[in-house]
């Protein structure tokens, strides 16, 4: 399939030049098509802040809900209609920091969907404030000092929440980033995909440089199915691992958890009341027995 | 029945149970209502409870009578008491002409029972005897039972099937301990005045016996509700946890959410990829629903929140009832968007104006609530059968081309709703403000349109609005004006006025105010609001509405609810 059909035209995009967004939307696209996915079974969810435009500048079915909210509503429209493809797509002030209960419990309830959470480590829409990845002493026009604050390690919690699928991606290396993005898109259960991008307004210390210096790719000698070595690699701090730190597959969905599809597919707009056991259910009522 | 009885207990006994959480006083309730209906009576039981887990003291009033009984009442005619310190929690309510039934070593010698008749029986001795203390209860209900003279056969059978599915020694010894009781008041006279007469009826057909929170849980069945996500809190969760019984056998998903903010996001979710979804929630956990209540009226998704109210501000009173939270979900939410607020009285009520708020959610794409309180969700009474026959559901769905447009204008306000997955088009919605198409927008202009087309749909759901409804001469003098959950002690209490010049008034939609509002205001000389809080909420929003004031007001917010004789009282002063 070409990307093109993923493609809205000309439209206005509000994201400054030179943005590690424009890069993750153009890799999402390609591998969109490359997955064969048809944009009307395609529903992309987001919250707010810059990445959570990210939606609006691709063709598909869209929900761009509040600040930090985008994980019920997915899990939601998951299992109201198991048939469609639900991606998540946020940054990372959205997804862990004014959703980060949902962010929890989302991959503690594993619905089938996929997590895409831009971390440029830096509040963007908001002007330069620490978001809950920013490191140590980074200065803003908030955290005068420096933040003191321990930053958020995504990854570590999901797989000490045992998420079913837990990577990262480095936005700048567009082909691997890709291969990632399907491999998350695949994937049958909660997928989450951290990508590292920079902000090129207001975060001077990881540039596109820093994250080149500090990454490296996981290679064929980490297993994904151990569970211990994938968290000692999510809590390295000098070089940041890249690739997919976890998997554990056989772990049942939120819908499959639910019952109501396993002998009948139809989601729940074309299902009926079954007035016989409505009946039933009210005569159970009935006084004097 | 003499006629005694009539002037002072208006045809009914009431009974009340009081004892420590834990002690099993719900399953003496549950009992003796069944068994009551079985004989034929008709029944009302309101609980009141502590909020803890074992201990304290909570007591339930029990309503018998051959004539239907929906309203609480203070009085008690027949007092069991199951604990040391039960006697004190009702002792406002006990006069000398409250019979007891108990065990004078449990309840010691209380200086307000010295009037009263009291017939002592040692239920824990004989439970003990029979091989178990616990069947203590048992033996209570088949002494109230033998008191009022309920026939022996209906007491068997209810304890059969109450204890039906246990191991047969347990329920053979259950039914020892209730013929024990029962035999143990035989040679006991009841004062003349509380005899039962013989029920001249058997219960009609497809008579209900069920409490408020059920009711509200099969209206939303019969709304074809598909998906629940709430966070328990008192007094919304038995709705919830109805409906997670239920899940199975009409293929809903129920879903205990991280937190209230988590559920209302999920259903509107649902409703976004064409489910019907609910929450069900009290105060404390709307408030943290309000920004995702404001998500629906800007997205214009349909929404049904089950609010069910307990006292504030804060935890407030847990377990309580109150009607304080009527101005919060009026204008809960920031930014303007219309909702339709619904408030069930009766338990038809609760039954069909929940099946109806789906439809109305759909078909307007606004966020509609059934507002109840601990009282309407706790409460249970004898209800004719419920009208099923119309029951359907109406599907505001469309089949999308692939030129939809989500947000298309239209004269009604309302636009096609489209979900993703059927049909060609893209269902794009955004809560930043947005084009036709969905897409976040900065247009002024475009701004304005959709204001005005989101607040058009405020007019046109008022075509599908609930009157009110008037009990009473239509030529009235005195308006007594209620919403919600007082309808039947309300109703009750001016029937007990025996004044041809007054009536009520009783809101099942208080918001938007019905448009006929003023007329019924306009042709009394005075108006009596009657509500459940400190501040005359609904009598604030009519005068708000309809630009007339009510004249006087009842209130009542020490989280007990209203009695029916204190709202006789409160109109007998007022309307002297």
């Amino acid at each position: 399939m070409d990307a093109k059909v993923f493609d809205r035209g000309d439209i206005d995009i509000a994201w400054c030049p030179g943005c590690g967004n424009y890069a993750i939307l153009r890799t999402l696209r390609e591998a969109l098509a490359e997955l064969d996915v048809d944009p009307r079974q395609l529903v992309m969810v987001s919250g707010i802040g810059q990445a959570a435009k990210a939606p609006h500048y691709l063709r598909a079915h869209v929900f761009n809900g509040l600040h930090g909210r985008a994980l019920p509503p997915a899990t939601a429209i998951k299992a109201a209609n198991p048939s469609l493809t639900v991606i998540a797509e946020s940054g990372d002030g959205d997804m862990y920091g004014e959703g980060g209960n949902h962010f929890i419990h989302c991959i503690r309830r594993n619905p089938d969907i996929t997590n895409i959470v831009h971390n440029n480590m830096v509040y963007g829409l908001t002007k330069g404030q620490a978001s809950p990845t920013s490191p140590i002493g980074l200065k803003t026009p908030v955290q005068v000092d420096g933040v003191h604050l321990e930053p958020f390690n995504p990854v570590a919690v999901a797989i000490a929440l045992d998420a079913s699928f837990v990577a990262r991606a480095n936005a700048q290396d567009r082909e691997q980033t890709k291969e990632l993005m399907k491999k998350a898109i695949a994937h049958r259960g909660y997928a989450l995909l951290d990508v590292f991008q920079p902000c090129v307004t207001y975060n001077k210390l990881n540039t596109y440089q820093w994250f080149k210096a500090h990454t490296y790719y996981l290679d064929e000698s980490h297993d994904p199915r151990d569970r211990t070595a994938a968290f000692r690699r999510a809590l390295e701090r000098d070089r940041l691992p890249l690739g997919v730190f976890y998997v554990s597959p056989e772990k049942p969905t939120f819908e499959d958890n639910a019952g109501l599809y396993r002998e009948d597919p139809r989601p729940l707009y074309q299902r009926d009341i079954d007035l016989a056991r409505l009946r039933d259910l009210v005569q159970s009522f009935e006084a004097g027995t | 029945m003499g006629s005694a009885m009539r002037d002072r207990s208006n045809g009914d006994i009431s009974v009340v149970l009081c004892g420590q959480a834990g002690q099993g006083v719900q399953t003496v309730e549950f009992l003796l209502t069944r068994l009551m209906s079985r004989a034929g009576y008709q029944v009302f039981a309101t609980k009141e409870y502590m909020s803890r887990i074992r201990g304290g003291a909570n007591s339930t009033t029990i309503r018998v009578s051959d004539r239907p009984v929906a309203g609480a009442v203070d009085r008690i005619d027949l007092l069991i008491p199951l604990n040391e310190g039960a006697v004190e929690h009702v002792v406002s309510r006990i006069s000398a002409r409250t019979v007891v039934l108990g065990e004078r070593q449990i309840t010691g010698d209380v200086p307000v029972l010295r009037a009263c008749t009291f017939f002592d029986v040692p239920f824990t001795a004989i439970a003990s005897a029979i091989g178990n203390k616990l069947y203590s209860n048992v033996v209570a209900v088949g002494a109230i039972a033998g008191l009022l003279g309920i026939g022996a056969e209906h007491l068997r059978a209810s304890v059969r099937h109450f204890f039906a599915g246990k191991p047969s020694g347990v329920v053979e010894d259950n039914v020892r301990a209730a013929d024990e009781g029962y035999a143990a008041v035989a040679k006991v006279d009841l004062p003349h005045e509380l005899t039962l007469s013989e029920p001249n009826r058997v219960p009609a057909r497809g008579e209900l016996l069920l409490n408020g929170g059920e009711a509200v849980g099969m209206g939303a069945i019969a709304g074809g509700c598909n998906f629940v996500s709430s966070y328990p809190m008192s007094p919304s969760t038995p709705v919830l946890t109805f409906l997670a019984q239920q899940a199975k056998n009409f293929g809903t998903i129920v879903e205990q959410a991280e937190d209230e903010i988590a559920a209302v996001n999920m259903a509107i979710g649902a409703w976004y990829a064409g489910a019907r979804a609910l929450v069900t929630t009290s105060g404390g956990g709307f408030a943290l629903m309000t920004e995702g209540l404001s998500l629906a009226g800007m997205l214009e998704s349909p929404l049904v929140i089950h609010l069910a109210q307990r006292p504030g501000p804060a935890t407030g009173l847990p377990t309580r009832t109150e009607q304080a939270d009527l101005e919060m979900a009026v204008y809960a939410g920031h930014g303007e968007f219309p909702r339709i607020i619904l408030a069930p009285g009766t338990l038809a009520d609760g039954f069909h104006l929940t099946q109806r708020a789906f439809d109305l959610a759909d078909k307007y794409q606004v966020p509609v609530f059934i507002l109840t309180d601990q009282y309407y969700i706790d409460s249970y009474y004898s209800t004719p059968a419920f009208e099923l026959s119309r029951i359907g559901v109406e599907k505001h769905i469309v089949n999308t081309s692939r030129d939809y447009r989500r947000y298309e204008s239209g004269a009604t306000g309302v636009s096609p709703r489209g979900v993703p997955g059927y049909g060609e088009g893209l269902v794009v919605v955004d809560s930043d403000e947005h084009d036709e198409e969905g897409h976040i927008t900065e247009d002024a202009q475009l701004r304005v349109r959709m204001v005005d087309k989101r607040l058009a749909k405020g007019v046109s759901l008022l075509r599908d609005a609930v009157p009110p409804e008037l009990v009473g001469p239509p030529d009235y003098r005195n308006l007594v004006i209620c919403w919600g959950s007082t309808y039947h002690a309300v109703k009750e209490a001016v029937s007990r006025l025996e004044r041809d010049d007054t009536a009520m008034l009783h809101y099942r939609q208080v918001y938007p105010v019905p448009a006929d509002t003023a007329d019924y205001l306009r042709r009394a000389e005075r108006t009596v609001i009657v509500e459940g809080n400190a501040t005359a909420q609904f009598g604030q929003l009519l005068h708000l509405q309809a630009g007339i004031a009510v004249t006087h007001q009842v209130l009542n917010y020490d989280g007990l609810g209203f009695s029916v004789e204190r709202i006789l009282h409160r109109l007998r002063d007022i309307l002297a």
